[in-house]
């Protein structure tokens, strides 16, 4: 066993070694090189053919038409596109944008940006247990409402929204409906020939696939304009434009090919070792589970130690690649706002970490955490006077603390 | 981020950890910070009927810079007159540590810690 062990799979995934061993293949004068774009000779056409391969691969594990992916850097420029793509193009039938509190800062900058070009952003709450309703989304709309942008799974707490509900509802109002599925993406099905969603932002990276690559599905079928951020060449139909990068291209291909073939083996095999890593640990008292418990991707659990502060805790399980979550480690020393907006106190999310696992992780590797986490928290709240006052019954919410 | 050695030295072997009873007469408590900061102190001191401190204890819920702050002042104020205590400075305390700047807080709140101690000694003995 090899140490730190990496538990951190939500913020980004090794590369599958298949992936790798295709995208080596197209790097080198050897390899496939070309540009995609070159329509002259074979090189190019040999790295076209590589893109549409890829393409497909990508628009098999949602089950869309491949002519609906737009390469892009990634799901943070896929969000941008999306949004300020469909917000520009369709700002004369309104300026009203939905979206919720706990959304990944690519959505959430990004519709500050359209507020200070004069649009109105409205930031849904989810329920305490990390669900954004569909219900919410519904008393949002407005007359000028143009798009409602949600997230399929949160990257903090892995909690799913129920994204089909929430598309019915939109495609009834003839209002857009934007997804990010940086996190789901490979992780649970995702139908777009069913689901009434007009676009949708993937990562490679975060299913075993490379970094710096990414897409965006935009619907035909009723056609989804975006006016383009990237303008240059015209690449992809003059969504993106720029060369399209064919090793990353492959490996993002690749990797969705594998995640369509194995996921459902996989999450069977994440979801035993996420139950045994909270079966380790959810005996210490104190310990709750942040987020609904069920519904939820199979890598990943977020777990509060009450009690004990996040960042000790880190420096505790320095062994465990692991994060906060609470952003302590930054300059910021804010907590996390994907844990405030459920409703929880600072010092709970403080004290919460993100354990995310995945395609490599290991039952050894779990029992090794297990122990080391138990061993941590044991230590931290021997040293802990909130743990103190709590074994002798003082309500902590009554205390009046010397804040700072 | 990196941390210092001091500061890993005094967090992975924390001294003085411990509780005194509050309500004995030659024992001063501070409790500084706020959980939902993410710093809580808790130092107490035991005093001679001299005013020489005699021993110390903490418990911090906090970063590892907060715990290593908290078990560095308890191990400099024994032996030290209650003056002397109260005279410490976040200054001493974040240089000893190498405390990077976005840490400093942690020290700071260790003076205060210390300077509460002794205040609430006093409070009680006067």
């Amino acid at each position: 066993m090899k140490l730190p062990i990496y538990l951190d799979y939500s913020a980004t995934t090794p590369m599958d070694p298949r992936v790798a061993e295709k995208m080596a293949q197209c790097l080198t004068l050897e390899g496939n090189f070309g540009n995609p774009a070159s329509r002259s000779h074979l090189f190019g056409w040999k790295a076209e053919e590589a893109v549409e391969l890829a393409r497909r691969q990508v628009a098999d594990l949602v089950n869309c038409d491949p002519r609906e992916i737009v390469w892009t850097s990634g799901a943070t420029e896929s969000d941008n596109l999306a949004i300020k793509g469909a917000a520009h193009f369709y700002s004369k039938k309104g300026k009203h944008i939905i979206t919720s509190k706990i959304e990944h800062k690519a959505v959430l900058d990004t519709c500050r940006q359209l507020e200070r070009e004069g649009f109105e952003v409205t930031y849904l709450d989810p329920l305490p247990n990390g669900v954004v309703t569909p219900d919410s989304v519904k008393e949002a709309l407005r007359e000028d409402t143009i798009l409602v942008s949600i997230m399929q799974v949160n990257n903090e707490i892995g909690v799913i929204n129920d994204i089909e509900a929430i598309g019915e509802i939109t495609r009834a109002n003839k209002v857009l409906f934007h997804v990010d599925a940086a996190q789901s993406a490979g992780k649970i099905n995702i139908d777009l020939d069913r689901l009434k969603v007009d676009l949708m932002s993937f990562s490679a990276h975060k299913l075993y696939g490379p970094k710096g690559i990414g897409a965006l599905y935009v619907r035909r079928k009723p056609r989804v304009r975006l006016e383009a951020q990237m303008h240059g060449g015209g690449h992809e139909r003059g969504m993106r434009s720029g060369t399209l990068a064919t090793h990353q291209i492959v490996g993002m291909g690749e990797a969705c090919a594998i995640a369509k073939a194995e996921m459902h083996q996989e999450n069977r095999r994440l979801m035993a070792l996420r139950q045994r890593l909270w079966d380790g640990v959810s005996d210490l008292e104190q310990v709750f589970c942040n987020g609904d418990f069920d519904q939820r991707v199979a890598g990943n659990i977020n777990i509060s130690f009450n009690f004990v502060e996040g960042e000790s805790l880190l420096m505790a399980l320095k062994d465990l690649a692991v994060s906060s979550g609470s952003a302590c480690t930054s300059a910021s020393l804010e907590p996390s706002y994907v844990l405030r907006a459920l409703g929880m106190n600072d010092e709970m999310a403080h004290s919460s970490i993100r354990f995310s696992i995945g395609r490599f992780t290991t039952e050894e590797e779990i029992d090794f955490a297990i122990e080391k986490i138990r061993t941590a928290v044991n230590k931290l709240r021997e040293l802990s006077p909130l743990w103190d006052m709590y074994k002798d019954g003082v309500d902590l919410d009554k205390v009046e603390w010397v804040s700072h | 981020m990196a941390y210092s050695e001091e500061v890993l030295d005094h967090y992975e072997n924390p001294r003085n950890v411990g509780k005194m009873d509050d309500k004995d007469s030659h024992v001063g408590t501070g409790m500084v910070g706020a959980p939902a900061c993410g710093d809580v102190m808790r130092l107490q001191i035991k005093v001679s009927d001299d005013g020489v401190i005699e021993d110390a204890k903490f418990k911090t819920y906090g970063c590892g810079s907060a715990i290593a702050s908290s078990s560095l002042v308890t191990e400099w104020v024994k032996g030290m007159t209650l003056d002397q205590a109260a005279e410490l400075k976040n200054t001493q305390i974040s240089e000893e540590l190498a405390l990077p700047p976005v840490k400093i807080h942690c020290s700071v709140l260790a003076e205060d810690a210390i300077k509460a101690a002794v205040a609430d000694y006093r409070t009680k003995n006067s």
